[in-house]
């Protein structure tokens, strides 16, 4: 079987990546990817361990589970704040939105 | 064993009832807010939503303290720690609500559902208090992040709120990724997400040392980030400002507290509960998490507090003064990493919280009053006269900034003197002398307004001042003055409060 530090190599690979799309991307929507991304990769880290630290405790699993909820309820709320944001602007570029100082 | 289906009595429901009562009233609400409650009589909802909340507090009363408080296998606990702190957040909602009423309709974005918002993230930080297993705690930080992220883009079209909105959901979204993050990295450290299965692996790990206490270390620090960004705490708390700012003022003092209170709830369960006995070497006498603590607490402390006494616009002030005080209660929690000092560690966190809580929605409550309908007038110039004009809010105003300074016979003192006697008990004289110096630096900025308010001429006016705001106000006023003067009622609540007996076991 494949050792379980490759999954923790690879979902920690994805975390950066989503952690950096969040702070380089101009564009809302992508911000929106990068943080599915983070948190697809802690499900990588979740499913990785309980595979092989503990299969007889359905904790993380369940935990799997949960956050796909989770993404899906923030992903919905993101969006519409994203496009009232669009309508009044007409921009969903992250920097254009800076009336009051970051 | 695997799929065992628990019996309806090993489930406990009794002990859950606050949180539940809450969250099904929630439903309620909102169905009856659609179907019952008239477009223009709006009122009715705000009624509605102070019942629910004085259900689940009549309710938190009766569960109080009580000895079987296990629920849901374990998942969810409602000892005395959960039962104050739920005291603390429905209070919270209950002066929301009296601050929301009238405020929305000046606003005109007089809408049912802010109320089952409100309410929809009270329960997410009542269940962050009884949380007792990880992933029960990542569902309810998100149960009280998300209806915030929609309560703080609420006043659209204006672009200060949507612009608030959409910084705190990018932050707060980021924020959550670290700290489920974290809370994998714990379980696979622990091999268990339950809160009280993680104190006991954690003795284990600790001796045989290697990677898997490298993965707990990393799990709590990781936690620690997404926890501070919930209750900013330098270096995450950039978005604090502007979101304090740019969201609709009630909402602001809303989150202020309550977001504070949960995220403290939480992280005072899993570092102070769970992982207190997490050393890193043999016979060290603090957790190894202490230290990030401590300067992360100081870093909060001085930043706080310096950037406040620049900002000119009341809610950016005092969006700052709630990172200096987030910075406070962190002392608590950091002392509470010292072995043996758990239990008065976290009782002073919770009286602190108590206090703040009061000071905090009051001193909001009387900028709510000074802000016109526009939502301008929030700059510290528009409570020139103030004194003259409105002498009771004036009066209420100067008790909470003295409070939020410590001043004696203030419920903020109170707090200050539990907190500081916790952090030099702990061995902290370092961050308790930085703690006594930036709260006389804080004096600074909070007396400037008492100062515009009496000893300046000018012609402030309270558009905003309503019944029900006033009402509000006074009863912050009361509890705040009451906290500071006979401070053995909340300390004797506090005294029941024992958190190492729902862990050890």
């Amino acid at each position: 079987m494949v050792p379980l530090w490759t999954y923790l190599l690879v979902a920690a690979g994805l975390f950066c990546i989503g952690a950096y799309g969040v702070l380089s991307r101009r564009n809302a929507v992508a911000v929106l990817m990068g943080i599915e991304l983070m948190l697809n990769a802690v499900n990588i880290n979740l499913v990785a361990f309980w595979r092989y630290l503990s299969p007889l405790n359905m904790a993380g699993q369940a935990f799997t589970a949960f956050i796909f909820v989770v993404a899906a309820a923030e992903a919905a709320v993101g969006l519409a704040i994203i496009i009232s944001i669009y309508r009044t602007r007409q921009s969903v570029i992250v920097e254009d939105v800076d009336i009051m100082k970051w | 064993m695997l799929f065992e289906v628990p019996s309806l009595e090993s489930l406990n429901l009794g002990v859950t009832l606050p949180a539940v009562s809450l969250a099904f009233g929630v439903c309620v609400l909102l169905l009856a807010d659609l179907l019952l409650v008239p477009k223009d009589r709006k009122e009715i909802t705000a009624w509605l939503a102070v019942a629910g909340v004085a259900v689940s507090f009549v309710l938190n009363l009766f569960t109080f303290n009580n000895t079987d408080n296990e629920a849901f296998l374990g998942m969810f606990v409602a000892d005395s720690f959960t039962g104050f702190m739920n005291i603390v957040i429905l209070l919270t909602a209950f002066l929301g609500i009296l601050l929301s009423k009238d405020y929305l309709k000046r606003a005109g974005i007089e809408r049912g559902e802010y109320y089952t918002l409100m309410l929809m993230s009270a329960a997410g930080m009542m269940f962050m208090a009884s949380a007792n297993d990880l992933v029960v705690v990542f569902i309810a930080l998100e149960l009280l992040s998300i209806p915030l992220y929609v309560l703080a883009a609420f006043r659209v079209p204006d672009v200060k709120s949507e612009e608030s909105g959409m910084k705190y959901f990018i932050l707060g979204a980021f924020s959550s990724a670290f700290f489920v993050y974290g809370a994998a990295l714990v379980y696979g450290a622990t091999g268990t997400t339950s809160l009280p299965a993680i104190f006991n692996a954690v003795g284990t790990l600790a001796e045989s040392g290697g990677s898997s206490a490298f993965l707990l270390l990393a799990g709590a620090g990781l936690i620690l980030v997404g926890l501070g960004f919930k209750v900013a705490v330098v270096p995450f708390h950039m978005w604090t400002p502007d979101v304090y700012e740019g969201a609709p003022t009630p909402v602001t003092a809303f989150m202020s507290v309550g977001a504070k209170a949960g995220g403290f709830a939480a992280l005072l369960r899993i570092m102070a509960m769970s992982l207190p006995a997490f050393t890193l070497a043999d016979g060290q006498t603090f957790a190894a998490w202490q230290q990030t603590f401590w300067i992360i607490a100081a870093l909060t402390l001085i930043l706080g507090n310096l950037v406040a006494i620049a900002q000119s616009n009341i809610k950016r002030m005092l969006a700052y003064s709630s990172i200096a005080h987030a910075g406070y209660i962190l002392m608590a929690v950091a002392a509470s990493g010292t072995i043996g000092l758990t239990d008065e560690a976290t009782r002073a966190a919770l009286i602190y919280l108590l206090a703040y809580m009061f000071t905090n929605l009051g001193a909001f409550g009387v900028a709510l009053a000074v802000e016109r309908d526009d939502g301008s007038g929030t700059n510290l110039n528009d409570f020139v006269g103030l004194a003259k004009n409105r002498p009771g809010l004036a009066l209420m105003m100067a008790v909470f900034m003295l409070s939020l300074t410590g001043i004696p016979l203030t419920g903020g003192f109170i707090g200050k003197w539990f907190v500081f006697k916790a952090t030099l008990d702990a061995g902290l004289v370092a961050l308790a002398i930085i703690g006594v110096l930036t709260s006389v630096v804080s004096a600074f900025y909070y007396v400037r307004v008492i100062v515009n308010m009496y000893l300046r001429d000018g012609e402030a006016e309270t558009p905003g001042e309503t019944q029900m705001v006033n009402w509000a106000v006074y009863i912050a006023g009361a509890g705040t003055l009451i906290m500071g003067i006979f401070p053995f009622l909340v300390t004797g609540l506090s005294d029941l409060v024992t958190v190492a007996a729902s862990v050890v076991r």
